[in-house]
């Protein structure tokens, strides 16, 4: 069977939809006080990044970033058959912080669901806000992203790629149709 | 590399991939222990039965702290306080504990094979702490992950091993384990205390811990079993200590960034000296506390995934 690949968002708009989510969280935030960016493995940890160099350049002061891997706090340990776990880095206290969840696909919730879980067992932020490149719809939980670069409507059958560059900058986002 | 192994009974049936996926799983696992609230949700609902059929207080422990940390609820059963001395067999005191649906037996017993044995017969999945003098594949792998943090590669290291090399087990899964990885072993003790054979395991033989130790990266020093022999198989204790004991002037020979291990429980002033115990090149509480890692690294790749029947 034949894959159609159907690009929704070239570099430029990629880039764009980052400046944008960068400023709007700025604006909601009232600027970089307590924030703290959470970038989840491995998608999500690279646009973190991306936010982390947006929001200083914007702002000219900077905003602590960490990297998390939900593999622990999953609830589909018996079906998964890659067991791989990565290292999660937060090396600041995530107690009164406003945490700031990055992801590049929003899909059923539950990467999200393990996030939150994730996050507030290392202590009890202020608030938790989401950010993400690419809602495509099709929740299981009831969760809501605060900032959004595209909405993409899918069909199940469908799937949303993120293409990184060598530097782990995002260079598209692509709608795979079988 | 999907790797989602029903048991883990040995490290000669692992391939250095296999080993090299379970110690950087412990790496992302070893956070965990230093956090203020030690607990991921990861094995909840899972129920873990250490078997202990020998006395251990350090690796039972272990395996009790890592399961607890993952949430699964642990149950231990040593042997004084088992069936065992009832009269009972080992497959029907298995049988028993598997009749109350655990998902994980972890278990030490003094005959070789019994791991093996009991993983043929039961469901559920069996986790070898130590068997006889056949192997003892977690100890093996908190080595090669305490080694690989000090030295960053195990590659091309030279690893010393030396005491009493045919009562253990330890010595066993550790030639295997470092020879995958890449490492030159070499095995140092009395001669009576080497099994004939060894060099085809894939490793070098010394009589003397001099030159054994001589260049060495790491040197780890094994423990005189006395529960295991028969008779006495060395003139005394003060005498090994002379010959075989590592202290401050033959820790010398070896490399000057050379680590010192020890997989306990210690006897000092008989293998090793208080001065080297102490000193600053031991890294023996390192591997304790990596075994916890490790062991959790183990609990959650046997647990997770879909598993074959036969796998």
């Amino acid at each position: 069977m034949s894959v159609e690949t159907i690009e929704i968002l070239g570099s430029e708009g990629v880039q764009r939809a980052l400046t944008r989510i960068a400023h709007e969280i700025l604006e909601k935030n009232s600027g970089v006080d307590d924030l703290l960016l959470i970038g989840i493995r491995t998608g999500g940890a690279y646009l973190a990044t991306q936010l982390q160099q947006k929001i200083s350049e914007i702002e000219g002061a900077s905003v602590s970033m960490g990297i998390i891997d939900v593999t622990m706090y999953r609830d589909d340990l018996g079906s998964r058959n890659n067991l791989e776990v990565g290292q999660s880095y937060i090396r600041v206290p995530v107690t009164d912080k406003k945490v700031i969840l990055v992801d590049d696909v929003l899909y059923t919730g539950r990467t999200i669901r393990a996030a939150l879980e994730a996050v507030i067992a290392l202590g009890r932020p202020q608030n938790i806000q989401l950010a993400i490149l690419v809602d495509r719809g099709h929740r299981e939980l009831p969760i809501r992203p605060d900032y959004i670069g595209r909405n993409i409507p899918t069909a199940q059958n469908e799937q949303i790629r993120v293409d990184f560059d060598d530097n782990n900058t995002a260079q598209a986002v692509h709608l795979l149709r079988s | 590399m999907p790797f989602n192994p029903k048991h883990i009974l040995s490290i000669k049936s692992l391939t250095a991939e296999e080993i090299n996926f379970i110690l950087n799983t412990a790496d992302s696992f070893k956070e965990i222990n230093t956090r203020q609230i030690k607990k991921v949700p990861t094995l909840r609902g899972k129920t873990i039965v250490n078997l202990f059929f020998e006395a251990s207080t350090r690796t039972r422990t272990s395996f009790e702290i890592a399961g607890k940390r993952l949430s699964a609820d642990t149950v231990n059963i040593s042997a004084s306080s088992s069936s065992v001395v009832k009269g009972e067999t080992l497959e029907d005191t298995a049988q028993n504990i598997e009749a109350m649906h655990p998902d994980i037996i972890v278990m030490r017993h003094s005959a070789s094979g019994a791991c093996d044995y009991l993983a043929e017969r039961l469901n559920c999945s069996v986790i070898n702490a130590g068997d006889g003098t056949h192997e003892h594949p977690s100890q093996a792998l908190l080595d090669a992950f305490t080694i690989r943090q000090h030295k960053g590669e195990i590659k091309g290291l030279t690893v010393t091993i030396a005491g009493d090399i045919a009562h253990s087990r330890v010595v066993r899964s550790n030639i295997y384990c470092l020879n995958k990885l890449g490492a030159k072993v070499k095995i140092a003790g009395p001669r009576t205390m080497l099994p004939p054979g060894l060099e085809k395991l894939g490793c070098e033989v010394h009589h003397n811990l001099k030159d054994a130790i001589t260049d060495a990266d790491c040197i780890m020093m094994l423990r005189i079993q006395r529960e295991r022999q028969g008779k006495t198989l060395i003139p005394s204790l003060r005498e090994y200590s002379r010959f075989f004991g590592l202290n401050d002037n033959n820790l010398q020979l070896a490399k000057d960034d050379a680590i010192v291990l020890h997989p306990g429980p210690m006897n000092r002033g008989v293998e090793i000296s208080s001065s080297v115990a102490d000193g600053k090149q031991n890294v023996i509480l390192d591997q304790v506390e990596n075994g916890v890692a490790v062991r959790m690294a183990l609990l959650y790749l046997v647990a997770g995934g879909e598993k074959l029947q036969d796998s």
